[in-house]
């Protein structure tokens, strides 16, 4: 008796177990920035008026933008990696999944320039509570892409395997990945608005 | 059958790394157990202190001061310790990881949980937590010391709680995986024919607990992350501005809010307690319609109260906030809240007491544990209500009356439902019963012995004792008429744990000596009695069962037997 | 997915550039937006707007919650029914005790 649902859709609910286990984890996720978002509107209204936007001001608001473009771009390959498999081009896959592995890669590298930037500028997170949220927040959403960067490559290079064998569970495991990614990105949208704009 | 089944496992894949739920239900249970009883360790410790202040503590005192006198700070690391270790790392762990991994998967005719690997990283997780907490007696801070709330701006600046923090993550990550992997065993590997309205009381109780867990967790998580922030990169999440300690200003930027950790905190320590609490009714329940020889009073009602218990508990967390300054309009909606959150569990337990009328009661062990966690728990809930209300919490908040509350509601409450459930699935995991006059000498000392340690808290905590003193209020003047009760609750204490000796020596004896059984040991209904005792390893049943009944058909009249297994087709 | 699918999928590369385009465009006036002289007030309603439609078309599209089965949809709308609380719950209190002074 092997586990059922691991590939075909239970009829009564319509998924496989993986996709409601995925999307559990995001939602556990929403609540884990939601936190952060409540603790971040929290001290906002504690903080003297304006003094946030006023904080904030030091951001670079064009490497930012940079940087959402990049990450919209990675959840656009990312979704046409999903759609080779399905179209059975498995090249294209690899391609797609390369160019989303180098983009998540250039999102680092820029928090890294920016990070650096700030930190050269004697800005810390123990400066207010501004940069406190800021360091925090993004840092986390780095932590999440660096924790999707390790399973794509694994997908990318070393899992990729299963496809030969078992190609309808692989293109399963591309969409779950998939969502995950489209969700950090998601957070991003969220993020930059209120960290850089406002 | 596949070749999984008859594949030769190694020590290590088998025992250690395994990914069968059976065992890692198994492996919870009796790590959980460990620290359970590590934690009662604690209290007894902390028990000679308020009993007999400043007295050497006999044979264990030269590991707490050179003269084995408690040392205040020692009192409240024992004091942080006893809380995190009963709830996050005992109670929950048994309640959830060992009862949920082992049961509901058996309770829903399914062969593993729906991810087997995650399992076992969910129990890996716990156990490195684990290790991390009780290291942290052994780091050159010592162990968290800010109370199990960890208020700051105390815990921001005591030492001992970043071990506490880095801990907390590893448990909360193992609480996410486990819950997520119980949601999706329930709902996507039911049995054939298990349709929601045939589930069994406990399997609901689990899902709602575990959605509890998913949506509750994530935001003490980020609360602790904020902590650790302001422990480690001098952050002020959590420090107004200008704070002095000791006469010196702190030298942080300030700005932050204490009252954003017991957001964040209460946001998921509210609903913990019906973490607490849930499986524990569903076990109780199981138990109950078993040895009443009826179906359960009103399944129905028993279900959506549940439910109801599990939204409602995430809207009522600031009544323990009653004493932070906030607005009347905000208690005033808490209040409220709570008053409605009552109802649902008087709901659940007039249920559980009407099952009992007119049934021929087997009395045994699992019984009368179950039978005592009615009026037990019925005890924790109502003394909770003088606690929802924002006027008469100003005046009890904070006093032994608290301690007395919520340690009715999970001691003799949730606990009793816990060794309740030990007592009756052991034959399912075993193939033995546990013995049956050693059950009743754990079970009689045990009910005496809980109400004599916590009944008397209401008392002095009515008289205003207040409940983190280190000497149990012998400075205050007003607790003077109520101290000679610490003697008399400490010695119920210790004598509560001689009675738990039976239970360890059941435990083991019952494993060589105890009676054989088969299958369906108490004639029950649901699925796990359909598998062996104890069931095969990864595939649980030797066919795939099909459901075709309600879960509680018991003395259905005429029928040759009083009880009609789930499984049981329906004639014509 | 059943092969009939396959016919569809060039209409959803379709509909992933539009979403594509749609962010990048929505992206630029979020931006441009923050430049515009506006009040606080008014400024943090337009973001939370832009950003609330941009995570809308991911959610929806991206993620497929638009065809989504109705089970993710009903876990989600209670985790979203949480989100609110703890989002508005705290401040609501937070305002509340403001007002004690």
């Amino acid at each position: 008796m092997e586990i059922p649902y691991i590939v075909d859709e239970r009829p009564d609910t319509g998924i496989y177990n993986a996709k409601l286990g995925i999307w559990l984890f995001l939602a556990s996720e929403v609540m884990l920035f939601g936190g952060l978002f409540s603790s971040y509107v929290f001290l906002r209204l504690g903080a003297p008026v304006g003094a946030f936007h006023e904080w904030g001001q030091e951001l670079n608001i064009p490497l930012a933008t940079l940087n959402t473009l990049i990450l919209i771009s990675s959840s656009m390959t990312m979704v046409m990696s999903w759609v080779s498999l399905k179209m059975n081009d498995f090249k294209k896959f690899k391609l797609y999944m390369a160019l989303t592995l180098l983009c998540a890669l250039c999102f680092l590298v820029i928090k890294y320039l920016e990070y650096s930037a700030k930190i050269h500028h004697h800005i810390y997170p123990s400066t207010n509570t501004f940069y406190a949220i800021y360091f925090t927040l993004t840092g986390l959403h780095g932590l999440h892409i660096i924790g999707g960067m390790v399973v794509l490559f694994y997908l990318w290079v070393p899992g990729s395997n299963m496809w030969k064998i078992k190609p309808e569970q692989f293109t399963n495991r591309i969409e779950i990945v998939g969502l995950y990614w489209h969700f950090v990105d998601l957070v991003w949208i969220f993020l930059f608005p209120i960290l850089y704009l406002l | 059958m596949n070749a999984h089944s008859h594949r030769e496992e190694s020590f290590f894949r088998k025992y250690i790394w395994s990914t069968d739920h059976k065992i890692i239900g198994l492996q919870y249970g009796l790590t959980a157990l460990l620290f359970l009883s590590v934690g009662f360790f604690l209290m007894m410790v902390m028990r000679w202190q308020l009993a007999y202040p400043e007295t050497p503590i006999p044979f264990v005192g030269s590991f707490f001061g050179e003269d084995g006198i408690l040392l205040p700070e020692i009192y409240n690391s024992l004091g942080a310790m006893h809380g995190t270790i009963m709830i996050f790392l005992g109670v929950v762990p048994l309640a959830v990881g060992a009862f949920g991994n082992y049961l509901v998967p058996l309770q829903i005719g399914a062969p593993d949980m729906a991810f087997p690997k995650l399992n076992a990283a969910s129990y890996w997780s716990y156990f490195i937590g684990g290790v991390i907490m009780m290291g942290s007696f052994f780091s050159e801070e010592g162990a968290a010391r800010s109370g199990w709330t960890s208020y700051p701006p105390l815990a921001d600046i005591e030492v001992g709680q970043t071990i506490w923090l880095i801990g907390m993550v590893f448990l909360i990550t193992s609480s996410l995986l486990g819950s997520m992997n119980i949601i999706t065993t329930i709902v996507q590997l039911r049995a054939p024919g298990l349709t929601w309205r045939r589930l069994p009381f406990f399997v609901w109780t689990q899902l709602v607990t575990s959605f509890l867990l998913v949506l509750a967790f994530p935001p003490l998580e980020a609360a602790a992350v904020l902590q650790l922030m302001d422990r480690v990169a001098g952050t002020s999440f959590f420090l107004p501005s200008g704070l002095v300690i000791s006469g010196e200003a702190l030298a942080v930027s300030g700005g932050g809010s204490p009252l954003l950790w017991q957001h964040l905190f209460w946001f998921l320590a509210h609903p913990e307690v019906y973490v607490l609490i849930l499986p524990a009714m569903g076990i109780v329940s199981e138990v109950i319609a078993n040895n009443t020889r009826k179906p359960l009073w009103g399944y129905n009602s028993l279900v959506f109260s549940v439910i109801f218990l599990g939204f409602m508990s995430f809207v009522v967390w600031a009544h323990h906030m009653f004493l932070t300054g906030m607005g009347t309009a905000m208690s005033s909606f808490f209040q409220i809240t709570t008053m409605i959150i009552s109802i649902p569990s008087v709901i659940i337990l007039s249920a559980l007491f009407i099952s009992l009328w007119g049934a021929s009661i087997r009395f045994n062990t699992p019984m009368l544990f179950a039978l005592a966690f009615l009026p037990m728990f019925g005890i924790g809930g109502l003394t909770g209500l003088p606690l929802g209300i924002a006027a008469s919490d100003i005046y009890l908040h904070d006093t032994y009356y608290v301690i007395g509350h919520f340690h009715y509601v999970v001691a003799p409450g949730t606990i009793f439902a816990l060794f309740a459930g030990i007592y009756y699935w052991y034959p399912k995991i075993t193939g033995r019963r546990m013995n049956e006059r050693l059950g009743q000498l754990h079970f009689w000392p045990s009910l005496l012995f809980m109400n004599g340690v916590f009944m008397p808290m209401f008392i002095q905590g009515l008289a205003g004792v207040s409940r983190r003193l280190w000497d149990g209020g012998l400075e205050y003047a007003h607790a003077a008429g109520v101290l000679q009760w610490n003697e008399f609750m400490s010695i119920s204490a210790w004598l509560l744990g001689i009675s738990q000796i039976p239970f360890i020596i059941n435990i083991f004896f019952s494993l060589k000596r105890g009676e054989k059984v088969d299958r369906n040991p108490w004639e029950a209904t649901t699925l796990e009695w359909v598998a062996p005792s104890p069931p095969l390893p990864h595939i649980n049943f030797e066919t795939l069962p099909e459901v075709h009944r309600e879960a509680y058909e018991y003395s259905v009249p005429g029928r040759n037997r009083d009880f009609t297994p789930q499984t049981e087709p329906k004639k014509g | 997915m059943s092969s009939g699918d396959d016919v569809d999928i060039q209409s959803h590369i379709k509909v992933y550039m539009m979403v594509f385009a749609s962010l990048a465009v929505l992206t630029i006036v979020t931006v441009s937006a923050s430049y515009l002289d506006l009040t606080s007030g008014e400024a943090i309603f337009l973001a939370l707007v832009i950003a609330s439609i941009k995570g809308s078309l991911v959610a929806c599209f991206f993620m497929h919650l638009i065809s989504e089965k109705a089970l993710i949809t009903w876990v989600l709308m209670l985790t979203a029914g949480f989100f609110f609380i703890l989002m508005f719950l705290p401040m609501a209190s937070f305002i509340d005790q403001a007002q004690i002074g």
